[in-house]
């Protein structure tokens, strides 16, 4: 047991954000799981007590269904498509380019626009009308003769999240860039330096000394985009509004609340949001704090 | 385009005048308001906000003193606004006044108690003989009436080209088998039959083709729980609906309603199916004479029946500006607030004693179905089920336009009634 003078100065100063974060984050979170035990269903609150009722019928309900699928297409090709893009830039931009750091501000750029902007200029890009009103980048594609590339975009049926997925591609894979540059630039020249002396070619340099050492950026990555595609919403509604084929369980959420007034089974809803978040946080903090304990 | 304009100033220095005789002679609560009036409404663009701001420039005249702050929320058919209203209304930071459909919609917030009876305003006003008796029973509970009607709008117009039904030789089908043999020939000469744009326009859709295949009677008794979901005749219905859906843009859910009338302005399409704020769209935005650029008549199967829906302001329980928003409720049921606001926004007054004169040529047509037709309330809009009701049907209609599966639309829909206690 330390004294007291040594440990309550830092807790006081802790207290204002720890009290904030205890009222604000978690209070809240406990406040939301309370009311998904319940059938609120009006305007005014009602605590009628009905225990797990709403997550059991949230497993057979047709329309979360659709959205876990949606949800995972656009997790799936979102996180994959960030990482490859954003690896193949960083090592492209790591080859000593002149203009380096233009390149650099240009593909980081799109991050610093909103979802809602990016939605609405991807919704006239991705205008998926055929024939003579045909527009954007279908467009493109008959202009330059690549008619076989036209296509129906996020409205193509069961895949239409990757179309919307595209749009977040093109906003977060230049910070994916970013974080592997960042990445690559911290490993030592000199480690490159006696691969070379070994006779290690470039690409197996890449491949056997730059990639293992890119691992937990990797994870940081995988954790951001992770958490900004299982919460994905002004995308969507900017894109394609409210409707069900293009279905997550936060505008199932958003709709089920404020439109329908059902505020018990909307609270199911935001506690599964943030269940499927922690399913891939919490590892990461585990390992991240046990990475730090070891050093 | 000038004479338009001058008939307004026209219109609205007749109302302003109206307007001060009656504060001159009343000597009520209302007339010596002040302070500000916050209202709360969805009409922020186009038609809608010109006509909001028409009725404010009455309201202004008549109650110089009371500041008007609009606390408009962006979003058709109040999509975004209810959310945020929803959340003011549980913090208890209700906006003075607030707009909402007459019906199903509104006894949301009546069941809550969060609205004030305003029966003695329709008392003091005389409100009850000139406010339609058709419309009155849906704001009432109880004898009391909740909430001033300012317009109705026709949900049940079927929109066309007429150069296009020219050069195919079709008229607009009365019927939907007329319909369909219509949109054959126009699909072979590569017309598109039926614009339609996302989904609450489908919704939209769907409730004109349930009018117009079950009939009147029928259709409004699926809301009272006369008509079953799951009768053969719905199935029917269905049916009709889905082999329509096989007649439109095959890019519908990236349009919106104004889109979708485009297409018919462009002559892409045949025809639209959409409320009569489309009107406004043709003739204002579009700048078209009736019956050159556009032409309309009731929805297949549905002529002699109006399907409406009607905005409505209510005075919400613990109002911080009580007596401004009963001001602001007496302008907004006043035949010159009525009138100056309906012929900018393109509908018609729920007054039965409007200047008939003022309004443009559908809308005159428009008064006169409604005083002659049936009446049927409009799902999309609010009139005939509750939130929750809609938005499950809203869904039941979001899987099927993924798997196209009558029968199980209709096991969702007779589920839907069935949840609602109907």
């Amino acid at each position: 047991m330390k004294r007291a003078k040594d440990w309550m100065p830092g807790l006081l100063l802790t207290a204002p954000s720890l009290i904030a974060l205890a009222v604000f984050v978690y209070g809240f979170i406990g406040w939301n799981f309370r009311i998904s035990l319940t059938d609120w269903k009006a305007l005014s609150p009602d605590f009628n007590f009905i225990g797990l009722k709403n997550y059991r019928d949230l497993l057979v309900d047709e329309r979360f269904k659709i959205d876990i699928k949606n949800s995972l297409i656009f997790t799936v090709v979102f996180m994959v498509a960030c990482l490859l893009l954003g690896l193949l830039l960083a090592i492209l931009l790591d080859q000593k380019l002149k203009f380096e750091g233009l390149f650099r501000s240009v593909y980081l750029l799109p991050m610093a626009i909103s979802f809602i902007v990016t939605g609405v200029v991807w919704r006239w890009l991705m205008n998926p009308a055929t024939d003579d009103r045909i527009s954007g980048i279908n467009l493109l594609f008959t202009k330059v003769g690549l008619d076989p590339l036209v296509n129906q975009w996020h409205l193509t049926p069961n895949w239409g999240m990757a179309g919307i997925a595209l749009p977040a591609v093109w906003q977060m894979a230049g910070y994916t860039m970013a974080l592997f540059l960042a990445g690559i630039r911290s490993i030592p020249e000199e480690i490159r330096e006696a691969a070379r002396v070994d006779g290690a070619s470039e690409w197996r340099i890449y491949r056997h000394v730059i990639l293992p050492q890119l691992r937990p950026i990797a994870l940081s990555a995988i954790v951001i985009l992770g958490h900004i595609s299982l919460k994905v919403f002004d995308l969507i509604i900017a894109i394609a509004g409210k409707q069900l084929a293009l279905d997550v369980p936060a505008i199932y959420m958003w709709q089920t609340s404020f439109d329908a007034y059902n505020f018990g089974k909307g609270a199911t809803l935001a506690t599964y949001i943030l269940f499927s978040v922690a399913i891939v946080i919490v590892p990461y903090l585990i390992f991240t704090m046990r990475q730090e304990r070891k050093s | 385009m000038k004479s338009r304009k001058s008939k307004l100033f026209g219109a609205i220095a007749i109302a302003a005048s109206i307007a001060l005789t009656a504060t001159g002679c009343s000597s009520d609560e209302g007339g010596n308001a002040s302070g500000q009036v916050e209202v709360f409404s969805w009409w922020t663009g186009g038609g809608e906000e010109a006509g909001l701001n028409a009725l404010v420039e009455v309201f202004k005249q008549e109650y110089p003193d009371v500041e008007f702050v609009n606390a408009a929320v962006a979003g058709g058919a109040g999509t975004n606004a209810r959310a945020v209203l929803a959340t003011r209304l549980q913090a208890g930071e209700a906006p003075d006044s607030f707009q909402g459909h007459a019906g199903a919609e509104l006894m949301d917030y009546i069941t809550a108690g969060q609205l004030e009876d305003l029966s003695f305003l329709y008392d003091e006003e005389g409100w009850r003989d000139v406010m339609p008796a058709t419309l009155l029973p849906l704001i009432t509970v109880d004898g009391k009436i909740y909430s001033v009607p300012v317009n109705i709008h026709r949900a049940n117009v079927m929109w066309a080209n007429p150069k296009v039904l020219a050069d195919n030789g079709i008229t607009i089908p009365g019927s939907w088998d007329e319909f369909f043999a219509a949109a054959d020939k126009l699909k072979a000469a590569g017309v598109t039959p039926l614009a339609l744009g996302e989904q609450w326009t489908q919704l939209h859709l769907f409730e004109t083709v349930l009018l117009g295949v079950l009939g009147t009677d029928a259709y409004n008794g699926l809301w009272d729980g006369s008509t079953g979901w799951d009768s053969a005749e719905v199935k029917g219905a269905l049916d009709t609906f889905k082999r329509v859906l096989t007649y439109t843009n095959s890019d519908a859910a990236s349009l919106s309603w104004q889109d979708a009338s485009k297409l018919v302005i462009d002559g892409k399409a045949a025809f639209n199916i959409m409320g009569d704020w489309a009107e406004g769209y043709f003739r204002v935005d579009n700048s078209l004479v009736e019956q050159e650029g556009y032409t309309w008549a009731p929805a297949p199967g549905t002529a002699g029946t109006f399907q409406f829906l009607s905005d409505s302001f209510t005075l919400p329980v613990g109002a911080k500006n009580r007596d401004a928003a009963i001001a602001w409720l007496k302008v907004a049921g006043s035949s010159a607030g009525q009138d100056a606001f309906n012929v900018k926004k393109g509908s018609i007054p729920a007054r039965s004693d409007a200047d008939k004169a003022i309004y443009p040529p559908y809308l005159q047509s428009a008064m006169d179905d409604w005083g002659s037709n049936e009446i049927a309330g409009s799902l999309t809009h609010g009139v005939t089920a509750s939130n929750a009701w809609k938005a499950e049907i809203d869904t039941a209609l979001g899987l099927f336009l993924q798997n196209k599966d009558v029968a199980k639309f209709q096991a969702a829909l007779a589920t839907a009634a069935a949840n609602a206690g109907k």
